[in-house]
């Protein structure tokens, strides 16, 4: 047996052990990249190869955060893709607008960049006090961080240029309090946000919304997982509502293809269709 | 090697790339055997459009890889900026946002360490010119697995750092400048017209 092979095994055993003594079900992840992230994982924690994470994950007190952390890597940023935060703007804010009340999930949410982002777009179109944003993730670090709402002050510069590019109105750092190194993002928008741990893989509809926003989370799984994933969507959302996905992600080859109308493709922005 | 027992090519360049892949791709005939998977180092927020370059003077199909896209021979596969490309066990492309490795997305080496799983002994990898090191531990894990390891010559690159720094490892079968790197391919993957005159 290649070593190649020998590592798919303990890759496959171990996501088995992570299922069956935690529930947490990673057997419908794409495996090459999980695969990178169990090695990580196993590096970091001084373990030879990947099966000997086996018998720490099933009896070792503590070692189930440190294997969540690991394994849901949280690389997010202040309005990435701004063109896509330019279209939620111009073409979906204008139509959320006509509901009395606006309610938006957005799973896989990491550290909070993007909903925080979310709701700097409903502030400057006026639409703050009827908002309220449901941000999930099954990395409790990364939700901590999340509510936390505090940055790296360097990483603003970058921020601010996306924001910039996705027709914001004022400056950005009008957003947050900077002190020493670190900038918080304001009381009245972070108060909009509510953090929750969700987990899509085992968990079901979270709320009814008008929007999900779920940006490269699909691509990590497989087409099993990415179906029942879109069904959760397709069940949260009322009709007519807004789905937007990561700008290399595509409803095509899905169960759900039919069941959303694009409304631009280039932006990966659906709408769920009428009663079909 | 015995001719035809490779399955796939892997190619990593970062500057002066585009010209290279050119010089790489252009000559290779519409029948060529092997699929290629294809990462150059690109800005970002740019909107790839590669693809559509390469296509120019290129025989096999170009494209911009997708997630879950199976790769198939006859065809060039080329990463989106901002994302990891990597092939499944399957024989699909999938993309990562994961963080940055050797400071970039997409890295050399997270396509080559993914591609060597899958593809092992069938498996030709070819690093070109470039100013980072990344794609040395990827050829790494190409030479582990037995795969082939075609590093461009780098008094012919516009950028010698990554060519250097894969030979400096120790990790290159041969050295070769572009046009024999293109030669070399359809020496080892020989096409139908030709495998058929050979029987």
């Amino acid at each position: 047996m290649t070593d190649a092979e020998l590592q798919d095994i303990e890759t496959r055993l171990f996501f088995e052990a992570m299922a069956v003594r935690h529930g947490y079900d990673f057997r419908h992840y794409a495996r090459a990249s999980m695969k990178r992230r169990v090695q990580a994982l196993a590096q970091s924690v001084g373990c030879p190869d990947i099966g000997s994470l086996i018998p720490r994950v099933l009896r070792e007190e503590g070692f189930l955060g440190q294997a969540l952390a690991h394994l849901s890597v949280p690389v997010t940023e202040m309005f990435r893709d701004p063109a896509v935060f330019l279209a939620l703007r111009r073409e979906v804010l204008p139509i959320l607008d006509s509901y009395p009340r606006i309610s938006v999930w957005q799973p896989g949410c990491a550290t909070g960049e993007e909903p925080y982002s979310l709701a700097v777009l409903f502030e400057e179109e006026g639409m703050l006090p009827k908002a309220q944003i449901y941000a999930t993730d099954i990395n409790d670090m990364a939700l901590a961080k999340a509510e936390e709402a505090i940055y790296p002050a360097r990483n603003l510069a970058a921020y601010a240029r996306n924001y910039a590019q996705a027709g914001g109105k004022t400056t950005l750092a009008d957003y947050f309090t900077t002190a020493y190194d670190f900038s918080k993002i304001s009381e009245p928008l972070r108060q909009k946000v509510v953090f929750a741990h969700h987990n899509l893989v085992a968990d079901g509809v979270f709320c009814e919304v008008h929007m999900v926003l779920c940006r490269n989370v699909l691509i990590y799984f497989d087409r099993t997982l990415q179906n029942r994933v879109l069904a959760l969507f397709h069940d949260s959302l009322v009709r007519g509502g807004f789905l937007c996905l990561g700008k290399k992600e595509t409803l095509e080859g899905t169960d759900y293809a039919d069941r959303f109308r694009p409304v631009d493709r280039d932006c990966r922005i659906w709408r769920k269709a009428e009663a079909s | 090697m015995t001719a035809g027992s490779f399955q796939a090519a892997v190619v990593g360049c970062s500057a002066g790339g585009l010209e290279a892949l050119h010089r790489l791709l252009d000559p290779l005939p519409a029948d060529f055997p092997l699929p290629l998977v294809v990462v150059a180092h690109l800005s970002a927020n740019s909107d790839s459009l590669l693809p559509q370059l390469l296509q120019g003077k290129c025989r096999l199909k170009v494209l911009e890889a997708e997630d879950k896209m199976p790769v198939v021979a006859g065809s060039v596969y080329v990463g989106p900026p901002g994302y990891h490309l990597l092939v499944e066990a399957d024989h699909t492309l999938s993309l990562s946002v994961d963080e940055k490795v050797c400071h970039v997305r997409p890295a050399i080496d997270v396509l080559f360490r993914s591609a060597a799983d899958v593809w092992g002994d069938g498996l030709v990898a070819i690093l070109l010119t470039g100013a980072n090191r990344d794609g040395t531990a990827g050829l790494r894990a190409v030479k582990q697995r037995g795969g082939l390891c075609l590093v461009q010559d780098p008094a012919t690159a516009v950028a010698e750092t990554m060519p250097r720094s894969a030979i400096a490892a120790g990790l290159a079968d041969q050295v070769l400048p572009l046009d024999e790197i293109s030669r070399s391919l359809q020496r080892i993957a020989p096409s139908r017209a030709k495998k058929g005159k050979l029987e």
